[in-house]
């Protein structure tokens, strides 16, 4: 075990910014973080053993407690439980002689349940060891329990439990484009400047000053190009691309960082990760192109390998997404054999640009941007307080641009086809496509990509939804809305949305999917606001009261308290919304709450006459005095 | 001259890199905080001293221990709408820990108990989650009892900054955060704290507690008993006229 470890130490050169990475692979290797790892991961990085510790605790998918040969961990959202997770949960302890949410005595396996994983078109899924397996019914989970009771191990289970498909079910710009790896890099770099030559630009004579790489067409050409094209972030918050690169690029620094972000945590969108199966090379030309447009470079002796600081791309990958790693890897490898990364990308002396894969470790919060880099910097995902914000002091403090997997992809095509071009696509305030996660109730479940100002009608016939009652739109912290609303629009002027797209028809009951996302909230709190860590507990408590047919309507009015508070006072977004889906069903499917209320203004979460049962036990009494009467709520 | 901003109704002036909370207290303006201590960078977890803050692009709430003070920015603090959201913030850390006043050592120089009894706060609000988390008295000079943690972080922010130690480090996530020791066995024992340690005697309410000096002073003349919290803080303030005070003339 010593030697496996220094070896893994040694792969990341017991570089502190890199502690999550070694965590990943010490989890993976020997299936939990012993203690003595974490002395000895502690003294080889020169880190108090304490903060090791910390970073363990923090994320879902690195076990300090004990070790465990398989780690099953369900999918939990609300898609999930809609194709009937419970029970398949249920069946796989029974099959396994295993107690959910408890180590099996011989450490053989554990069953529990984790947040979405990203596979909600072809749920219910787990994840063993970190590994996905889709579409689960019995017949696959009796195949699953057979391995783990013969102990395979995972390399060696048959590849098809893992097949996830993309199910691509309708195409524009982005899925369907016809760009060869480099194209759009070609396209950008070696266009003719608009301004008649970039040695003649005043606008880039900053960049050659600070010798960074000339090609045909400067940067500030590429940048006007991303702002004329409106290209909006499509991670949800809807920032102008082409302002934040800009406010990068005029960050005062040495260095300057290009950071994707590949965390795709929102419960019910998966889009990144076809992004990703499908679109790696787009993407990494959008993110070439950006280091390109804000001056970012490649350090000494930049060869493109780990550390060092001769990295300045970074690709955060979520560690539910653990099966796309190495694959990327491979494109990583083949676009620098290409010239497409590394030293002097495309003959142009000086551009040197590569990127790093870093990945997750079960952690919602990280998708916010300053959480994925405190991540990245090898630490607990918490949000920083901002200002400053990342375009001028992100990663180790440097301007670093944080764009999603989908707005990189989009810039790709900016520079391939021309701002104007793409402005010209979807809505006058919305420019360009989207691509959503559809799932849920929907004959056809996965991947639509349409201009913006598509209706949810539209979505809905397309992907063959029937009796639709409501949708939700951007997943727990979008909205939801009901059938009056499905002439509204996806477009950040209407309907913004991180993607997520789901179908919920008129058999569900809204209360329940509510009940998911609380649960959601109150598991993927960092915890480090008082709002956020005690109220999203307080409202998951709350919806359990009264999905136990304890709830008032005193409760109801707590919920709407903690949504003010939370609004009020949240470090985050994660607080600020993590009331909306219980809010949104409330204003829509009231009836849906109220028939479990108890007609009274006020009732405790506990049973009072159920606390009596062990003094009546042991008084052998059962006679109506020995009851509290049910008085009140006559 | 320096510049100054409005602090619900009146001038207060600043020094540019003052917080509107530092700029108060200087100022002799008392916005009610917890997790916020002169001497360390202000973080912002607590949110007690959230306040409104009207500025170029409408109003926003932010926590005034990290909002950076700007000419001419309005800032709300002593409304009930602002007092309303502390009461329930310092009802939540009631709820979430497990204070039980009258029995606890601290009672009377504690700041959630004091900042409660300040704001008014009669009842902890929420239903209790009585947390089970024990206590670890292995240490032959300090006494830690997790029970009363509201993981301010000054305990964490003490030992790293002053002390060069990080003894104390937060682990876990969401509900379920909670302070740790540096040391294998993760026990007190085993850390390098010392009686002299600036986090040995930051601690807002009782999780650090030093031994055999328990009750010295009696119940009924403590900190808090005397003065209420809110008129301690601007005592503790620095002034303009120390001469490292850091505030504006």
């Amino acid at each position: 075990m010593t030697q496996t470890l220094q070896t893994i130490l040694a792969r990341h050169q017991s570089e502190p910014t890199r502690l999550l990475q070694i965590l990943c692979d010490v989890q993976q290797t020997f299936s939990w973080i012993a203690p003595e790892t974490i002395t000895t991961v502690a003294s080889a990085l020169s880190l108090p053993r304490a903060r090791v510790e910390g970073v363990v605790g923090f994320y879902s998918f690195l076990h300090g407690d004990a070790p465990c040969r398989y780690r099953l961990l369900f999918s939990d959202n609300i898609t999930d439980r809609m194709l009937g997770n419970q029970a398949l949960i249920t069946y796989l302890c029974e099959k396994l002689w295993v107690e959910r949410g408890r180590i099996s005595e011989d450490g053989l396996a554990y069953v529990e349940t984790t947040s979405c994983t990203g596979l909600c078109d072809q749920g219910p899924a787990l994840l063993v060891n970190g590994w996905a397996i889709p579409s689960l019914t019995r017949e696959r989970l009796d195949v699953i329990a057979e391995l783990v009771l013969a102990q395979t191990p995972v390399e060696q289970w048959p590849r098809d439990l893992f097949a996830v498909e993309n199910n691509l079910r309708r195409a524009d710009v982005l899925i369907g484009n016809l760009l060869q790896p480099g194209d759009a890099l070609r396209a950008a770099l070696f266009a003719t400047s608009p301004r008649g030559g970039a040695a003649e630009s005043a606008a880039n004579a900053r960049s050659w000053r600070e010798g960074l790489p000339a090609a045909e067409q400067g940067p500030m050409d590429l940048l006007e190009e991303i702002k004329r094209s409106n290209l909006r972030g499509r991670g949800g918050a809807g920032f102008t691309t082409g302002l934040k690169w800009e406010a990068c690029r005029n960050a005062p620094c040495e260095r300057r960082y290009v950071v994707c972000n590949a965390d795709e945590g929102e419960p019910g969108t998966f889009k990144d990760r076809v992004l990703l199966s499908t679109q790696a090379d787009l993407l990494f030309d959008g993110m070439t192109l950006c280091a390109y447009a804000i001056g970012a470079r490649g350090g000494e002796g930049g060869n493109g390998g780990n550390g060092g600081g001769s990295t300045h791309g970074f690709l955060y990958l979520r560690g539910e997404y653990r099966s796309l790693l190495e694959p990327l890897n491979e494109v990583l490898a083949r676009r620098r054999a290409a010239r497409l990364l590394g030293r002097d990308i495309l003959g142009l002396a000086g551009f040197d640009f590569d990127i790093e894969i870093h990945l997750g470790a079960g952690a919602y919060v990280c998708g916010e941007e300053s959480a994925l880099i405190e991540s990245l910097e090898g630490k607990r995902g918490v949000p920083r307080n901002r200002p400053p914000y990342p375009v001028t002091h992100g990663y180790l403090q440097c301007p670093t641009t944080v764009n999603n997997v989908e707005t990189f992809c989009a810039a790709a095509l900016v520079a391939a086809h021309g701002g104007d071009w793409y402005r010209s696509i979807g809505t006058a305030k919305s420019a360009g496509t989207k691509v959503l996660s559809v799932s849920g109730d929907c004959a056809r479940p996965g991947i639509y990509e349409y201009p913006f100002g598509v209706t949810v009608s539209q979505v809905l016939a397309d992907c063959g939804a029937g009796e639709t009652l409501a949708v939700q739109i951007s997943g727990p912290s979008g909205v939801c809305i009901a059938a009056p609303e499905f002439g509204r629009r996806i477009a950040f002027e209407d309907l913004a949305t991180a993607g997520a797209f789901t179908v919920f028809n008129t058999s569900r009951d809204m209360f329940e999917v509510a009940r998911n996302f609380a649960h959601f909230f109150a598991h993927e709190s960092c915890g480090f606001c008082t709002p956020c860590r005690v109220g999203t507990a307080i409202l998951s408590a709350t919806m359990d009261k009264i999905a136990a047919g304890h709830g008032t309507l005193h409760d109801l009015a707590e919920i709407e308290g903690l949504d003010r508070v939370l609004n009020q006072s949240a470090h985050c977004g994660l607080g600020h919304t993590a009331c909306n889906p219980t809010l949104d069903t409330l204003k829509r499917f009231r009836p849906s709450y109220q028939r479990r209320l108890k007609s009274l203004v006020f009732e405790p979460a506990f049973d009072l006459d159920g606390a009596l049962a062990a003094a009546r036990r042991m008084t052998g009494r059962d006679d109506a005095g020995a009851h509290l009467s049910m008085e009140a709520e006559i | 001259m320096s510049d100054t901003f409005i602090l619900d109704g009146d001038d207060v002036a600043f020094v540019p890199g003052q917080s509107v909370l530092q700029a108060a207290l200087c100022a002799g303006r008392y916005i009610p905080h917890l997790c916020y201590h002169p001497e360390f960078k202000p973080h912002g977890s607590c949110k007690v001293c959230t306040v409104k803050a009207n500025g170029g692009l409408g109003s926003r709430y932010a926590s005034s221990c990290t909002l950076p003070a700007q000419a001419g920015l309005e800032v709300e603090s002593a409304t009930e709408e602002m007092n309303d959201l502390r009461r329930t913030l310092v009802q939540m850390l009631f709820a979430e820990g497990n204070h039980f006043c009258p029995s606890c050592e601290k009672s009377g120089n504690c700041a959630l108990q004091a900042l409660g009894a300040d704001l008014g706060v009669m009842t902890a609000g929420f239903r209790h989650f009585y947390p089970d988390r024990p206590i670890d008295a292995s240490h032959p000079d300090f006494l830690l009892d997790f029970n009363r943690c509201i993981l301010c972080q000054l305990c964490m922010r003490a030992s790293s900054e002053v002390d060069h130690k990080h003894v104390f480090v937060l682990s876990g996530r969401g509900i379920s955060k909670h302070l740790i020791v540096n040391s294998a066995t993760g026990r007190l024992v085993d850390t390098d704290i010392a009686l002299t340690d600036k986090a040995a005697e930051v601690c807002p309410v009782g999780v650090i507690l030093k031994k055999r000096v328990g009750f010295a002073v009696p119940i009924g003349q403590r900190r808090f008993d005397q003065r209420p919290i809110s008129a301690q803080a601007l005592d503790d303030a620095p002034r303009p006229s120390d001469t490292i005070s850091g505030c504006a003339t």
